[in-house]
């Protein structure tokens, strides 16, 4: 017996199907990668050739290092062969994506969610607003390089009698502690390390 | 009527409508769609949704509903905390069903570290999740049907849903954000005295439960209120991304605990209630339904319960035992290094969803091998059935839209996260 989560079939047959695709399998999950221009083929495909009815959630994901960092997974359920497949398409800042809201209806508020959260934008999206951050809200606070204490904070004003908005004053700077143990944490690069690793000569 | 009439009445409207009614002796003029904002702070509202209306009279034309009024970024700050400090935001989520929430976050963890979980451990974690479902299906029937009218179920089973806030309270130290599962088991075990208050409390629940359905129901203005309010298609409820007992009503048999089992569920006998209309009336009766099998496998659970552990024995996930924290200096050292370190998770990424009471909650967890999560995704019920309020509505009257959205069984901290 292994790990009490959720099990399922594996949804691996479905990959060949799309000869252009990179398949993973890791924790009996299934990715497949697609292309930016193939992302709205395949779901089609996926929900009227392989039975992926349902489209559960689309997560995006932040990758700073990366050329394109954003990440986009449309995690799809078959609710008659019970398999889920995850399908992950890669964007930047730039280059939207095309929305999918003609083939599930669900997929409004979650590309919206997306676009709030991360600043993707979908072609063809019917209603692309923010959805979850406050009227007036700018940025997208999910990017790895937007602060978790945010840039405004809002009060009551007595003088005023509404509400403002004002920079972030925090009585103490935001604290992140590692404690992760040197051996098993980041790499650190001390200046000079490059002598110890390049030829002596 | 000519063209100056026309914008005569138009303008009109601004000033009262019983003007122009006057002037040309008929009352049957014809109004303009006017909006309607509904909430943010209005009781029917079940927490901070606001909803912008275009009405035509009281028939509903247009919904759009504004969400987020409770966003507090938890999935960023998960990504600032360990896997076990990030543990108690699960609890926060939804509020009505807190350990549900756990579930699918220590199951996500679970699955990532391929940890094996001890089988006590595992019956617990389903005696608890359907004793929440208890309870979540509790506030909700009781205040759907105090949305349509009915006062007096909320009275008498928010008693019933105390007696469970007490039974959290005495495995888990908290009436409502437990913490009690943890990723390789549960934090304790509970004492048998508390096993034997539960059966008995099973026992009794059924009483009051049928109490309860012969107030609202056979009842007349409860049927009126309900039967055929909000309804939504097999096609339309999958479409829309409907889960739980919402997708059951439509008549779709789909049930995570079957056809997914986590945990010991494979081991549970318990039918799966289906409705067939997809109404507001189904949807209250697959949820009272589902309070009676939920009841089935928390006796089952008390029957079978094994002994033995409740925390996985690897010192990595679990901590040691008090008792040898106090002799051994390895074990203090662990235990520190737990829980200021944490555990490390391998890399990867899975997606685990599980039946909560209010649908599929999902936890999409990414990790780069570190101590802390670098995504968690938090996959909410409450999305994809709030999305479709504009769908159900459309064309109800403007007292239906409570009874739909009581139907829906919505929590914001979970839907806004």
């Amino acid at each position: 017996m292994t790990h009490p989560a959720p099990t399922m079939k594996s949804a691996k047959d479905v990959a060949s199907a799309f000869a252009a695709t990179e398949m993973i399998e890791h924790r009996g999950e299934t990715t497949l990668l697609v292309a930016r221009d193939d992302l709205h083929a395949t779901l089609l495909s996926l929900r009227d050739d392989h039975g992926f009815q349902q489209l559960v959630e689309i997560a995006g994901c932040d990758y700073p290092e990366r050329p394109e960092r954003f990440e986009v997974n449309y995690h799809l359920l078959s609710l008659t062969l019970n398999r889920r497949i995850r399908v992950k398409v890669s964007t930047d800042e730039a280059t939207p994506l095309r929305s999918i809201t003609d083939i599930w209806p669900v997929a409004d508020w979650l590309e919206r969610e997306v676009w709030d959260m991360y600043g993707v934008m979908f072609d063809g999206h019917p209603d692309h607003r923010r959805i979850l951050t406050d009227y007036g809200f700018s940025g997208h606070p999910f990017r790895k390089d937007f602060p978790l204490t945010g840039y405004t904070e809002l009060r009551w004003s007595e003088e005023q009698k509404r509400v403002v908005y004002e920079p972030v004053k925090l009585q103490q700077d935001f604290r992140t502690f590692d404690f992760e143990s040197p051996w098993e944490g980041p790499a650190y690069n001390l200046p000079g390390d490059e002598k110890a690793e390049g030829d002596p000569a | 009527m000519s063209e100056t009439d026309l914008k005569d009445r138009e303008d009109s409207i601004a000033t009262g409508v019983d003007e122009v009614a006057d002037q040309h002796g008929d009352r049957d003029v014809e109004i303009q769609n006017y909006s309607m904002n509904f909430g943010p702070q209005h009781p029917a509202a079940h927490g901070v949704l606001r909803l912008i209306m275009e009405m035509d009279g009281e028939i509903i034309e247009r919904v759009d509903p504004h969400i987020g009024l409770l966003h507090r970024g938890t999935e960023k700050l998960i990504e600032y905390k360990t896997y076990l400090q990030a543990l108690p935001y699960m609890d926060r989520l939804d509020y009505v069903s807190p350990m549900c929430m756990e579930h699918s976050y220590v199951l996500a963890i679970e699955k990532l570290l391929d940890l094996e979980v001890p089988l006590r451990a595992q019956y617990l974690r389903v005696l608890f999740a359907e004793l929440t479902r208890i309870t979540n299906h509790i506030m909700n029937t009781t205040a759907h049907a105090m949305d349509v009218g009915a006062m007096t179920p909320m009275l008498w089973l928010f008693e019933e849903r105390e007696h469970i806030c007490e039974f959290y309270e005495r495995a888990s130290g908290a009436r409502f954000h437990a913490a009690y599962f943890r990723p390789g088991g549960v934090h304790q075990d509970i004492p048998p005295a508390l096993i034997a208050d539960i059966a008995d409390w099973a026992d009794r629940f059924p009483k009051v439960l049928a109490d309860f359905e012969t107030l609202v129901v056979g009842n007349r203005i409860f049927k009126q209120r309900n039967v055929g309010i909000g309804q939504i298609s097999r096609d339309d409820a999958i479409a829309h991304g409907f889960s739980g007992p919402c997708l059951r009503a439509s008549g779709v048999p789909w049930d995570l605990r079957k056809s997914q089992p986590y945990d010991v569920y494979d081991r549970m006998e318990f039918d799966v209630p289906v409705g067939t209309q997809g109404d507001c009336y189904d949807r209250f009766m697959v949820r009272m339904q589902e309070m009676r099998e939920s009841l089935k496998i928390v006796k089952q659970c008390i029957a079978e319960l094994p002994e033995g552990p409740v925390m996985s024995a690897d010192p990595k996930v679990g901590p040691p035992k008090r008792g040898e924290m106090k002799r051994s200096m390895e074990a203090l050292i662990n235990h520190f290094k737990l829980y200021t370190e944490g555990f490390h998770v391998p890399e990867g990424e899975v997606y685990v969803g599980t039946e909560s009471p209010k649908g599929e909650f999902g936890i999409y967890l990414v990790s780069d091998g570190s101590n802390k999560p670098y995504r968690c995704k938090i996959k909410p019920t409450a999305f994809s059935h709030l999305q479709a309020m504009e769908f159900l509505c459309r064309g109800h009257m403007l007292a239906d839209a409570p009874a739909i959205l009581g139907s829906l069984d919505i929590v914001f901290g979970e839907c806004d996260r």
